[in-house]
């Protein structure tokens, strides 16, 4: 008896489930990708302006990238201290979250957020919530890649 | 009385002698502004944190509702209060300078709906003469404890809600008015095992409407006794899933349900999604509005049920469903 009420509960909560799937609003796909491919054109477009000020600017071409990159890095953080960053993701979606600006965005964010806990157990250990998987995983994923590169290379496949 | 499973009614009559509710600017901006005692254009509440703000929202609340009542700190017995936060920090900062008995109450957002319960009760069974049942919350202080910080830009999903800023208190009496608290039907937790955290309406929905079947059954009535059946804060999803639930037990309540979630903001122009959220949500809109429209005598008996979702980021983790939970207090007019 009390087995065949598991089933039904199960049963149920299946049933109710698919039914909240078809109640359930959602946005639509088609107009946040257009709005993301916008978004993201444009963090890109200013990232590349950047890059040519830079290297129009006599900087080698590493260099002309490493500065890029900082200054995308210092224009995402000002804008997220004004609270103009969140408005532009909530816009954009992934248009803003996948480029560097929005990985700065989670990074500022959290130290914002937690600057009240202080400076260790606050900033110091909750700075990098958002961001560490992000930055756990890449590492692990480089690290996959490398290795499957120097087999690759060992084996003379590359 | 002892009604039926999960009721009871009062043979010694209870009343709520007055209500205060302060609420956050943009709640002010809302169809519902002018009705709430005091809007706050300060998120901060002019205080260092988020968490304190919310303390004293309470506070504020509370000094309202002394003021509104002409019943002083020395005459209050008990107090019932809670809020959203881990260990109930809000309401422990917020109300220990009054060094009144205090029961802290965790319902998520059903809070209020537990607090006015346990109220009538410990009033009713004699216990006391003037108790103060109370709820907040605030949007920055949920959205650090349940999502993200503040300035993470993301994007809401149309099914999420916007947690309420605010503060509603009760103070419930033996004194009599002009609105009673005759019954109550205490929720149990009900899961249908939905696992989206940003779909609450969908969470409590089944709650909300096992509660209301639950208080029908046990005072022996149907919907049409009710003026209105006000759930808390399931919103546009949720209203529409406990329409659809409860007609499947036989109960139409199409024409006398509100929710407080979707009442609170204009969904359209304030950018809400499916509504307000928060124990403040229901708590706010009954102090702010709801007990008016019962004392002007456009309801006269009203099933006010507060709907909470009992989420932890936690359980959420360790990929537990979200049950939800609802409490229902039955509030008419007069005698």
């Amino acid at each position: 008896m009390k087995e065949k009420n598991v089933i039904n509960e199960k049963k149920r909560n299946e049933k109710y489930n698919e039914y909240v799937e078809s109640v359930t609003p959602k946005a639509s796909c088609l107009k946040n990708c257009i709005k993301a491919f916008i978004t993201g054109g444009l963090i890109c477009t200013y990232g590349q302006l950047l890059l040519e000020i830079f290297k129009w600017l006599d900087f080698g071409k590493t260099d002309a990238a490493l500065f890029t990159t900082i200054c995308m890095i210092l224009t995402s953080i000002i804008l997220t201290g004004f609270g103009i960053y969140p408005l532009i993701t909530s816009f954009g979606g992934a248009g803003s979250l996948v480029p560097i600006t929005g990985f700065a965005n989670s990074v500022v964010a959290t130290a914002i957020e937690y600057k009240k806990e202080g400076q260790v157990f606050g900033i110091g250990c909750k700075i990098f919530t958002i961001a560490g998987p992000v930055s756990l995983y890449g590492i692990l994923a480089s690290w996959i890649a490398g290795l499957l590169y120097w087999v690759l290379k060992l084996v003379g496949v590359m | 009385m002892i009604k039926g499973k999960q009721s009871v009614v009062f043979d010694k009559p209870v009343y709520i002698e007055a209500v205060a509710s302060i609420v956050g600017e943009k709640e002010g901006q809302g169809p519902y502004g002018k009705y709430f005692d005091i809007v706050s254009n300060d998120p901060m509440m002019n205080t260092n944190t988020w968490e304190e703000a919310e303390s004293k929202l309470q506070e504020l609340a509370v000094d309202k509702l002394f003021d509104k009542s002409g019943i002083g700190k020395d005459d209050v017995r008990y107090m019932f209060g809670g809020d959203l936060l881990g260990q109930l920090i809000a309401t422990s900062f917020g109300l220990k300078k009054y060094e009144i008995p205090l029961f802290g109450l965790y319902g998520a957002c059903s809070t209020f709906g537990e607090g006015l319960s346990l109220a009538a009760m410990c009033v009713s069974g004699g216990y006391a003469e003037s108790v103060i049942a109370l709820a907040s919350s605030h949007f920055a202080s949920a959205e650090k404890q349940f999502r993200f910080p503040l300035e993470y830009g993301n994007q809401r999903p149309m099914a999420s809600t916007w947690t309420v800023t605010g503060c509603g208190a009760a103070m419930v009496t033996e004194r009599k008015t002009d609105v009673r608290i005759s019954g109550i039907t205490t929720g149990t937790i009900v899961d249908y095992g939905v696992k989206d955290s940003m779909n609450m309406g969908a969470c409590m929905a089944p709650a909300a409407a096992a509660l209301i079947a639950a208080n029908l059954a046990d005072m022996d009535v149907d919907e049409s006794y009710y003026d209105k059946i006000i759930t808390g804060d399931l919103g546009t999803v949720g209203q529409k899933i406990l329409i659809d639930l409860l007609r499947e037990k036989g109960y139409e309540i199409t024409n006398r349900h509100m929710d407080c979630g979707i009442e609170i903001f204009d969904g359209e122009s304030q950018n809400t999604m499916a509504g307000g959220s928060g124990c403040g949500c229901s708590a706010t809109m009954f102090c702010g509005s709801l007990i008016d429209r019962i004392r002007s005598g456009e309801w006269n008996r009203i099933l006010f049920v507060p709907t909470g979702a009992l989420l932890s980021t936690v359980s959420y983790n360790e990929g537990k469903s979200v049950p939800g939970i609802a409490h229902g207090v039955v509030i008419e007019r007069g005698v």
